[in-house]
């Protein structure tokens, strides 16, 4: 194998990673150039980014980044969560409801405290849940909080009572699917149905302006590079190895003396709290979030992006994510009948031909016509013997 | 002795305007008392119509009834050119003699028979007598129903007459309680709380509506002791109300725990026995309500027989793409639960495409036969209707059908026997792969029979298996997998819990606070309520 590479440990963390590497490096271009493209060159010139097509990259980074988070804890440590769609939307309520207070008396009802929605329910004063949100720092402290707090009961309970497999992907997703119940209704005061919408600025930056959607997007870049190395990091350490024991035979860490449910419940409330990042960097670029975000099939579609680029490599999960939306992007535009028969297609034959993903495409070829052992990512048995006997 | 009465005036009449029913020009000449009568009406003033009509409630004609309810009503006209009786319905106007459609030139054409205040209390008064001596118990009732409402239609003597001649005990009951609305308006304070007395315990809600007006008024002029009676009588009623509402919910929750029972009992067997998790499980039941709205495109002239046909229809449609399934993709994917739940959640997003491309994404039309439509009334506040009781014995029978399938088939014995221990039975020589097949197309078979009961309830669209099944896998997990009973079991309470909720706590809090309930509950028994035990239970 390849030679260790001694040094500081992020120097480690990025010189060990070639893969990675090579991603990292493309990610930042995109987030240094696009927003470049759009700003300095003008409307019409060959160089120039629409802000149509960097808003629709910058969602992709935001999937990206919830692919990373989506494949930290089922590449990595087996917990398929049917759920994560969840705290991504969490998130997103968070920066939505900074958002909302940043209209101030610029709604249509030009109330100075409460959002419009709220004055169309005749309500009277601010619900103490919506206090402080109007500090953008208690907003963002809010999008890493509230997934995390979420995760962090959910996982303790469900953990320690060793709720596995898929008994545990179907409570996520019961979870999510009651938190969507939820922020259904008006009275929960996230705005019901609508959810939260027409946002004026940010940080008293005007968000319909292209050097503001340019900031928004080089923040996505960054944060899915950040989000990415932290995922990384966890995996390569000491600690990464006990997840990936427990992910192939949880019974055995667990003879072994390891806490099981405690490192499942550290990895699972990080990956909550990078899709709860990945939300909130989401919704200023889109400029809605509405219960919609929590539907059930929206958590599985994440799975699938993970699925497809190649469970349990991180950087597979960039790829897939990123793949997978440039797909549903083009499909829905050109042929809207056969997007779903191309996704559910999509599901069907990753999972029947490609249990590595793209990513293990080559390591897969090679295998089949030139058997000359060697797999693809630095072993990671994806499926021979992950999944079988939870 | 009444007959006697009507017999001289139907001569009378006849004898009289003979020359105003001979003056009729139209083709049909029906020489009636009725008919002379109406046409006498038609030139009469408000004076001459009361004496009229009050003649009008003593003869004895069959169409008389509906005469003076049309004329109630304000729906009785008269052609203006040939004095033609017409009623002027909402979508047609025909004549009221034949029954035959009138066609007009213009609205004109026509006029109206007017009728006023004092007019309408004789026709009601007379409906009422000639319901309440109706030959059919039904309408008897009806009459007696609508009195409370309206006790001063009836005078007091055909009242006692009626109550002395009424065989019919419920409508004698009913009759009683007309009675005791009169006798709250009595001069003398024991008439009044003999009707109090009459009246306690009743639960139409008419009665109600009269005790309150009884009580106001009786606690305006300070009379207690009558007030006292008024009070324990409403108290009863309110109690029996709640009663009854409690009954109601329970019954509503029980109907919804067998469409539950029924949506998730294939799935207690494709995920339960074969521990396949079959993400396209609402798609079977997806396809069994279309293959109802097929049948019943096929068959359009039976609609009451569509749904017999398309029980078996449904389950060979959904079991046939069940082993499909299998065969294809489920059979690669064994001992890898999470692999086959993304493959499967693909299959369903196909199917639900497919469907919408080849029907359309619109919600199909399923018609409902008539011996499914109506209610059962245990009492005026509490009523049941049939097709929710259809559903509950439907998913019983199902159960108890699939129950036998397992237990005394040897193709439920061998299913058995690859659940326990595959490789031992299949050196015994089951074919296993063969019982995988047929164990999902079983599965998926009920699913679609359950379709075809959901067709009944819910509205048939690509998206309705979406709907069922997170709430299949929340009942089957509850129950605990591999067990039927704790199917049955599970989506009982589930669905009575959820329905006994709602009242208080409104339909999606009910809903959220049972899957809170349930994420809860996991965390106690992981392996739901009746949990299998031995080598079986660890594989989950």
């Amino acid at each position: 194998m390849k030679q260790e590479i001694k040094g500081g440990p992020l120097t480690r963390l990025i010189m060990n990673d070639v893969a990675g590497r090579r991603m990292m490096a493309i990610i930042l271009a995109i987030a240094v150039i696009v927003p470049f493209c759009n700003l300095m060159f003008p409307e019409g010139s060959a160089f120039h980014v629409s802000t149509y097509t960097m808003t629709l990259l910058g969602k992709y980074l935001c999937y990206a980044l919830l692919a990373v988070a989506v494949d930290l804890i089922w590449g990595y440590c087996g917990i398929l969560s049917l759920g994560h769609g969840a705290f991504f939307a969490l998130g997103g309520y968070a920066m939505g409801m900074y958002l909302m207070r940043q209209i101030g008396d610029r709604g249509v009802y030009a109330n100075p405290e409460l959002p419009d929605f709220m004055v169309f329910l005749n309500w009277t004063e601010l619900p103490w849940y919506w206090y402080g949100f109007d500090q953008f720092w208690f907003a963002m402290v809010m999008v890493l909080a509230a997934p995390g707090i979420l995760a962090f009961v959910f996982g303790a309970l469900a953990f320690r009572s060793r709720v596995t497999g898929v008994y545990l992907s179907i409570i996520t997703q019961a979870l999510t699917y009651a938190l969507l119940l939820a922020f259904f209704r008006n009275d929960m005061g996230f705005g019901g149905n609508n959810g939260l919408t027409d946002f004026k600025d940010i940080l008293g930056f005007d968000l319909q302006a292209d050097s503001t959607r340019a900031a928004l997007f080089f923040a996505s870049g960054i944060a899915l590079i950040l989000g990415y190395l932290i995922s990384r990091f966890i995996v390569t350490s000491k600690l990464g190895r006990v997840l990936v024991a427990i992910r192939d035979s949880e019974s055995r860490a667990r003879f072994l003396g390891y806490r099981v449910e405690w490192y499942k419940l550290f990895v699972f409330v990080v990956s909550a709290m990078l899709a709860g990042v990945a939300g909130a960097l989401y919704v200023p670029q889109v400029g809605i979030i509405n219960p919609g975000e929590f539907a059930p099939i929206n958590s599985i579609e994440m799975i699938i992006w993970v699925a497809v680029g190649g469970r349990g490599t991180l950087f597979g999960a960039v790829i897939g994510a990123v793949l997978v939306n440039y797909a549903k992007t083009y499909f829905t535009g050109a042929f809207a009948e056969l997007w779903l028969f191309m996704l559910g297609g999509l599901f069907v034959l990753t999972t029947l031909y490609l249990p590595k993903g793209v990513v293990g495409l080559w390591a897969q070829i090679k295998d089949k016509f030139f058997s000359s052992g060697g797999g693809g990512q630095s072993g990671k048995p994806a499926t021979d013997n992950a999944e079988g006997k939870i | 002795m009444l007959s006697v009465i009507q017999r001289t005036v139907l001569l009378f009449a006849c004898v009289m305007y003979p020359v105003v029913a001979g003056a009729d020009a139209s083709p049909e000449k029906p020489n009636t008392a009725l008919h002379a009568i109406a046409q006498e009406l038609i030139d009469a003033g408000f004076r001459e119509k009361q004496a009229l009509t009050e003649r009008l409630t003593t003869i004895e004609d069959p169409n008389t009834l509906k005469f003076m309810q049309v004329m109630v009503d304000g729906d009785l006209y008269y052609r203006k050119d040939d004095r033609v009786i017409v009623i002027n319905g909402d979508d047609a106007i025909t004549s009221f003699f034949t029954g035959k459609e009138v066609v007009l030139k213009s609205k004109r054409d026509i006029k109206k028979i007017s009728v006023n205040n004092k007019l309408r209390i004789v026709l009601r008064g007379g409906i009422a007598r000639l319901q309440v001596f109706s030959d059919d118990p039904e309408q008897r009732m009806q009459a007696a129903v609508n009195l409370l409402k309206s006790a001063d239609d009836l005078d007091p003597e055909t009242l006692e007459q009626a109550l002395n001649t009424e065989k019919n005990t419920d409508v004698n009951e009913v009759l009683l309680l007309v009675k005791g609305i009169r006798l709250l308006d009595a001069d003398n304070e024991a008439q009044r709380l003999e009707g109090i007395s009459l009246l306690s315990g009743s639960l139409y809600p008419d009665v109600r509506g009269a005790l309150a007006n009884f009580q106001r008024s009786a606690e305006a002029d300070g009379r207690t002791t009558e007030l006292q009676a008024v009070n324990e009588a409403i108290e009863k009623i309110e109690s029996l109300l709640t009663l009854n509402s409690v009954a109601e919910n329970l019954y509503f929750g029980l109907a919804l725990g067998a469409v539950l029972l029924l949506a998730a009992i294939g799935l207690a067997i494709t995920f339960g026995v074969m521990g396949v998790i079959n993400m396209a499980h609402g798609e079977m039941i997806m396809l069994g309500a279309y293959t109802t709205y097929v049948v019943q495109q096929l068959m359009p002239d039976h609609i009451g027989m569509s749904l017999v046909v398309a029980i078996p229809a449904a389950f060979l449609v959904s079991g046939l793409v069940g082993i499909a399934i299998e065969r294809g993709v489920i059979r690669h994917l064994y001992g890898r639960p999470l692999e086959t739940l993304l493959a499967t959640f693909g299959i369903s997003l196909v199917l639900q495409q497919a469907v919408r491309s080849v029907f359309s994404p619109l919600n199909r039309e399923v018609a409902t036969p008539d011996w499914m439509a109506g209610t059962f009334m245990i009492n005026p506040a509490l009523e049941l209707t049939f097709n929710r009781l259809y559903i509950i014995i439907f998913s019983l029978l199902v159960l108890a059908l699939l129950a036998l399938v397992l237990k005394r088939t040897l193709f439920g014995l061998q299913m058995r026997a690859v659940t326990m221990n595959r490789p031992m039975a299949s050196s015994m020589g089951i074919r296993t792969g063969w019982v995988d097949a047929l164990t999902f197309g079983l599965g998926s078979g009920i699913a679609g029979i359950a379709g075809v009961a959901l067709s009944q309830l819910t509205n048939v669209g690509p998206n309705m298996g979406q709907a069922y099944i997170i709430d299949s896998f929340m009942v089957v997990v509850f129950g605990g997998v591999g067990n039927l009973w704790g199917t049955l079991v599970g989506a009982m309470s589930l669905g009575v819990v959820n329905k006994l909720l709602e009242p208080w706590a409104g339909a999606v809090v009910a809903k959220i606070l049972v899957l809170i309930f349930i994420i809860l509950f996991i965390q106690k028994r992981p392996r739901g309520l009746f949990a299998l035990k031995g080598r079986a239970a660890d594989m989950g």
